[in-house]
């Protein structure tokens, strides 16, 4: 089961051209625990797969070997048809790429909220600075806290903090955005405004993998939903019939376990 | 009380602009060279973080004094090493400079290390995320916040310093504390006067290090 992937159009052969993010036989142990089992996940462009899970069952491991933040033992992973680099050069100019947002939201604290938006794009991009400015003023705008511009993070509350960090990883136009669980860390009455500009992103289609426990999110916004436990993909199908029709136990028993309440 | 310097024989603030200028000199040496060995600390190069590990457990243990006297002694006076001085006087200064520099540095390097440790793990994985080197994750988001949050163990390393540079004496550098042994040998009758007088001297030189410092901790802590 963990091998298939289950985007909508699987069979036909420019969808296979269309896959951005490709996962085969991904392995790794934190010690003596396995905490990715023979991962095999492909993810297509323009799509939103949600990954969901239960604690430790690896699925914030996994968004974060996307971009190499955690190394793999085994297995290879390929972003726009290009072999995740090691180290170095290379691996600095595929992150830049890949957009990542973060539980704890990491803005920096000694920049502002328009600096924050901005240093990828001087220092990395080599964008000048005026355009910079601009682009990131921009983004603060769609993000919604265009007025906390000269602010610094510690001002602001978890919801905007983490609309700027959203803000921070558009910046550098990526093909893809990985969110690590990023309303987990977040007060119930601010999960919203994050969730709808994520919701807006995927409207976008922007291709998006989201580490989440908002369900509701998996149901309206993603393309698919990837169900993981253990450090395995147990189970992955379109939110309607994941969530409907669950076929494994392990996930009949999770969705029992946070629906019903 | 202090009529003995009013004989012209005893230069005293030429002695305490020479402590000056090497507590100067070398303030700025050690914290670039500080700053140059945190980064091989916390570097990914294995034989960079063991060169930096090594070198911060041997000089930081090392008395200042045989630093200070093997540069003048093994490097100058061995190897011949001059660092473009002229005369004994000038040589003995920048050897001084240089001896208090890789001295302090050590104390430099573990300062900053305790504030890079104030900085959450997280805002260098953003930074890594962006695509950021890893020079550029420690020159824009790392070193500028463990720096803010160093300024207090930085100013006791500079303090100490000031304070070290009684110890070029012993190499020949025309400072304060060599004037101050001078003075003791001719005006034994006013020792305290002199102990004094050169205590004061410390006091005027530190004390706003201290102050300004403690003010600045204040004014540019980052706020979390």
């Amino acid at each position: 089961m963990s091998g298939v992937a289950v985007s909508k159009d699987n069979e036909d052969a420019p969808r296979a051209q269309e896959d951005l993010v490709v996962l085969s036989g991904v392995n790794k142990h934190f010690g003596a625990l396995h905490v990715l089992q023979d991962i095999d996940l492909t993810i297509g462009r323009g799509e939103v797969v949600v990954v969901i899970g239960p604690s430790g069952s690896g699925k914030s491991t996994l968004c974060r070997t996307i971009n190499r933040l955690e190394t793999i033992d085994a297995g290879t992973i390929t972003i726009d048809g290009k072999p995740l680099p090691a180290e170095g050069r290379e691996l600095a100019r595929l992150r830049s790429d890949v957009g990542m947002v973060f539980q704890s939201f990491n803005l920096f604290a000694h920049k502002t909220v328009l600096e924050n938006v901005m240093l990828g794009q001087v220092k990395v991009r080599r964008t000048a600075k005026g355009e910079a400015e601009a682009k990131a003023r921009a983004l603060l705008e769609r993000v919604g806290v265009a007025a906390q511009a000269d602010k610094y993070p510690a001002q602001l509350s978890g919801g905007q903090q983490q609309r700027v960090a959203i803000a921070r990883a558009l910046a550098m136009g990526p093909k893809v955005m990985l969110f690590d669980e990023p309303t987990s860390a977040l007060d119930p009455e601010m999960i919203n405004e994050v969730l709808e500009v994520m919701q807006q992103l995927a409207r976008e289609g922007m291709t998006m993998v989201v580490v989440t426990h908002e369900m509701g999110f998996a149901r309206s916004a993603a393309d698919r939903v990837v169900f993981m436990a253990d450090g395995r993909i147990v189970e992955q199908a379109t939110p309607e019939e994941f969530f409907s029709n669950p076929r494994s136990d392990r996930a009949k028993d999770f969705l029992s376990k946070i629906l019903h309440h | 009380m202090f009529d003995f310097l009013d004989s012209g024989q005893y230069d005293l603030l030429g002695a305490f602009w020479v402590t000056a200028q090497l507590a100067l000199y070398s303030a700025i040496g050690s914290l670039v060279w500080g700053t140059a060995l945190v980064a091989m600390r916390v570097s990914p190069v294995p034989l960079m973080r063991g060169f930096g590990t090594a070198y911060v457990n041997l000089v930081r243990n090392t008395p200042l004094t045989v630093v200070v006297v093997a540069c003048s002694f093994g490097l100058n006076q061995t190897l011949q090493v001059t660092l473009g001085g002229d005369d004994f006087k000038e040589i003995g200064f920048r050897l001084a400079v240089l001896g208090l520099t890789a001295y302090t540095g050590t104390f430099v390097c573990e300062a900053l290390r305790s504030g890079i440790n104030t900085v959450p793990a997280g805002q260098a994985e953003a930074a890594r995320a962006l695509g950021m080197s890893f020079t550029q994750v420690l020159t824009l988001v790392v070193l500028p916040q463990a720096f803010r949050a160093a300024i207090t163990p930085l100013a006791n390393v500079l303090i100490a310093l000031t304070k070290n540079t009684t110890v070029a004496a012993a190499i020949g550098a025309t400072e304060a504390a060599l004037l101050m042994k001078e003075m003791i040998e001719n005006e034994a009758q006013a020792l305290f006067t002199v102990f004094g007088i050169f205590a004061f001297g410390f006091i005027v030189l530190t004390l706003p290090t201290g102050l300004v410092l403690g003010w600045a901790a204040k004014r540019l802590a980052v706020k979390r």
